[in-house]
């Protein structure tokens, strides 16, 4: 059934994708469907563009590791539309054609700014079209059975498809279904869960066993860790500096199991942990087990110890703010898994995953992925994020070029509207989506990107196959956008208008269309190197990228008369290789790289803070130093005035 | 090569009433965000703090950031299209005289 609704969804969107393309003639209709498109229409294919994978895979995943650290990336996206709505959304509309660029340049006629922006605008949709692959391929596993590869490669198939028969009218129309679908099911989901309540021994429904993680009484003296029962032999211990814990090898009846040391009642205990090893010779163990068809993944795991002070309750239906007033009582305590990677003394290659427990209102408040009470720079990489967030929403240039599918600017300003009612009213779904997969069982502790199909999946297949299409719809149309604004870029901006080549309307719908097939070729390929990276993370670095490459420029156009084109040529270089830069140098990357976090130049990992304000600055000073002047010596700009 | 928008718009004579709107309201939120992020960075414990109906102040304040931007949204949209509607009608008036 899953399957078969999957493939249904698919068909549909191809068939709508045929229909729409026999009616795409022009350039107008390819880039910006004929600037036809209502604005009801227009600001749900906003939320469509809008919730990502980052959005309903990513937020909802981080929300059920991290607590309220991942719903501040929901307040970060929603509030960026701020700055859409009151400064960027009439007036680009007002300035442009088909592409952001286009906006940029209306002024100017600058080649610099056309090579520039053009680049600026693949570079911000490529990093943004990574983690679209990315959960594509983490969707597919699971849904379909199919390995990564085949999943980002059947993503691209269909998105190519799409784009290259119809361009923005057959996307516009697959971004307004799935933003209304994801919407409607997001909100059954929450319903269904907030019916259910929340429970200390979850077993989605009597689908799936609860197990309770043992625990071993132990002894510690000085560095030497054992269990008290003598049963277990100690194999090994191994201190995880970077996750803050302590793990040991234990071996009892031949096999060999890591546990993490804790406490309990104020003595030391050991915790049981999952595990995967890979050995030398590759073979696959999990939890010391060699890999076979009976055993060929980790346990899903995810609970609450006690809800306000109970440690056996079942509440039943719960009201919405029942529900987070009990998770946000400090006599809460959430039993979440963290992961430690390391060489063992035998040489395998070790990833552990050790339980962590939180209280409630450490969960409800942020602090649990970013340290509030940490360092100056903790500190700093938080106002970064925060400052990106709110920046970058208003400088994406898939976002951007969906001003040009409405017909005037209220339309504009009105779709934006319904795209923050639409967006808002999701993300305050995803703090219950998050929260209910953090205690509902569910969760993969190997990868966090699926809680949120994962928690519909503990209410039925139904659910989980029509979530599942739908994230999967989800990928299809923000990759199905993406992929339009990347090639407008090419077709449009670098040949058509910086390369001056001269094309017709067929020629230049064509070169649109290659162009749509080479950058999809492109994520095809990516996608599949980037396996396991974090969603979320990696689409907030792309927030960081657009609003240090693209704001300050349309900003300062707006609003600053002395702003010349050799400025914001200058200053969309700056921000983007200064942001594309620090991104490269920080410790997550690193820690990506497979190296030593703690050796990466660039202390913190969202580069906003510096990477913004250089841009700016770099806009002003050289716009001052480029300001054309009159036969006086004085600037146009100040003789005018 | 013209280059004109997809489609044709004709001049906007609340254009600049909007922009200053515009502005304005935006730096209305932005204290609004800006506070957010100041209590987080200088009194995280704070956010713990019980405020309404059982929910701790990270929760209504970030609630709240969602649905102050939905209804300035609204505030704006009802402003622009007044102001556009007044000019409307007096540019009417003008080519009837």
């Amino acid at each position: 059934m899953t399957i078969a609704i999957f493939l249904g969804f698919v068909i549909f969107v191809l068939g709508l994708s045929f229909y729409f393309g026999n009616k795409t003639k022009s350039a107008s209709g390819y880039y910006a469907a004929g600037g036809q498109i209502h604005w009801g229409v227009n600001g749900i294919a906003f939320a469509g563009d809008y919730l990502s994978a980052a959005s309903f895979l990513g937020i909802c995943g981080m929300i059920a590791t991290a607590g309220y650290d991942g719903f501040l990336y929901s307040i970060g996206y929603l509030a960026g539309w701020i700055v859409a709505l009151f400064v960027v959304a009439e007036p680009m509309k007002r300035l442009g054609k088909y592409t952001f660029t286009d906006a940029l340049d209306s002024k100017y006629d600058s080649r610099g700014i056309k090579l520039a922006a053009a680049i600026s605008t693949l570079v911000v949709s490529i990093c943004y079209l990574i983690p679209q692959m990315v959960g594509a391929g983490v969707l597919v596993e699971p849904l379909l059975g199919l390995p990564h590869a085949v999943g980002v490669v059947l993503v691209g198939a269909v998105v190519i498809t799409i784009v290259a028969t119809a361009g923005m009218t057959s996307t516009t129309y697959v971004q307004f279904l799935k933003g209304g679908l994801l919407i409607i099911f997001s909100t059954i989901l929450v319903i269904v869960l907030l019916v259910r309540g929340l429970t200390t021994t979850p077993d989605q429904g009597g689908r799936v066993p609860f197990v309770e993680p043992q625990v071993l009484p132990a002894m510690v003296n000085g560095d030497s860790i054992a269990p008290v029962d003598a049963s277990w032999k100690v194999v090994e211990t191994h201190e995880a500096k970077a996750a803050k814990t302590t793990l040991v090898k234990l071996e009892k009846d031949g096999q060999q199991t890591w546990w993490s040391l804790g406490e309990k009642a104020g003595a030391p205990v050991l915790h049981e942990t999952q595990s995967v090893t890979v050995a030398a010779d590759g073979a696959t163990l999990y939890n010391g087990v060699a890999a076979s068809e009976t055993n060929k993944e980790l346990r899903q795991v995810g609970s609450l110890v006690a809800l306000e002070g109970k440690t056996d309750v079942k509440t039943g239906s719960l009201s919405p703010f029942g529900f987070l007033s009990a998770m946000s009582s400090k006599d809460t305590v959430v039993r979440r898994w963290r992961d430690a990677k390391f060489d063992d003394a035998a040489g395998n290659k070790m990833t552990v995953y050790f339980q962590s427990f939180a209280t409630g209102n450490q969960i409800m408040r942020p602090g649990l992925k970013f340290k509030l009470q940490g360092t100056l720079l903790d500190k700093l990489d938080f106002v970064s994020l925060m400052l990106a967030l709110f920046l970058g929403t208003a400088a994406l240039p898939h976002i951007l070029i969906r001003y040009y599918t409405v017909p005037s600017p209220s339309s504009a300003r009105k779709s934006t509207i319904v795209a923050i009612a639409a967006i808002g009213f999701f993300y305050i779904l995803t703090m219950f989506m998050g929260l209910g997969a953090m205690t509902s069982g569910v969760m993969n502790p190997a990868d966090n990107n699926m809680a949120a199909p994962l928690l519909a999946r503990s209410f039925g297949d139904l659910l989980f196959a029509l979530i599942s299409a739908i994230a999967f719809a989800t990928v299809l149309g923000t990759v199905a956008g993406l992929i339009v604004a990347a090639s407008g870029a090419v077709a449009h901006d670098l040949l058509d208008r910086y390369a001056n080549r001269q094309m017709t309307e067929h020629q230049k719908v064509r070169a649109g269309k290659i162009s749509a097939f080479v950058v999809g070729a492109l994520a095809i390929v990516l996608g599949i190197l980037f396996k396991g990276m974090n969603v979320t993370f990696l689409v907030g670095l792309a927030f960081a990228v657009a609003a240090s490459a693209n704001l300050p420029a349309i900003l300062m156009l707006l609003f600053w008369k002395k702003t010349t084109a050799k400025g914001i040529t200058a200053s969309i270089i700056t921000g983007m290789v200064a942001s594309l830069g620090l991104i490269l140098l920080s410790p997550d990357l690193y820690k990506q790289y497979g190296w030593d976090p703690t050796t990466a130049p660039v202390p913190f990992s969202n580069p906003g803070i510096i990477s913004i304000p250089l841009s700016f600055i770099v806009l002003i000073v050289v716009s001052l130093a480029t300001q054309k002047r009159d036969a006086t010596g004085q600037t146009v700009a100040a003789a005018k005035a | 090569m013209l280059h004109e928008p997809a489609a044709k718009m004709g001049r906007d004579p609340a254009a600049a009433y909007k922009t200053r709107l515009g502005v304005w309201m935006f730096l209305a939120y932005s204290i609004l965000y800006v506070g957010f992020v100041a209590i987080n960075l200088l009194r995280p414990q704070l956010m713990e703090g019980t405020i309404f109906a059982g929910l701790n102040l990270a929760v209504v304040y970030g609630f709240g950031l969602i649905i102050v931007a939905l209804i300035q949204a609204l505030l704006y949209d009802t402003m622009c299209n007044r102001r556009e509607r007044a000019l409307a009608e007096s540019a009417g008036e003008k080519d009837e005289q």
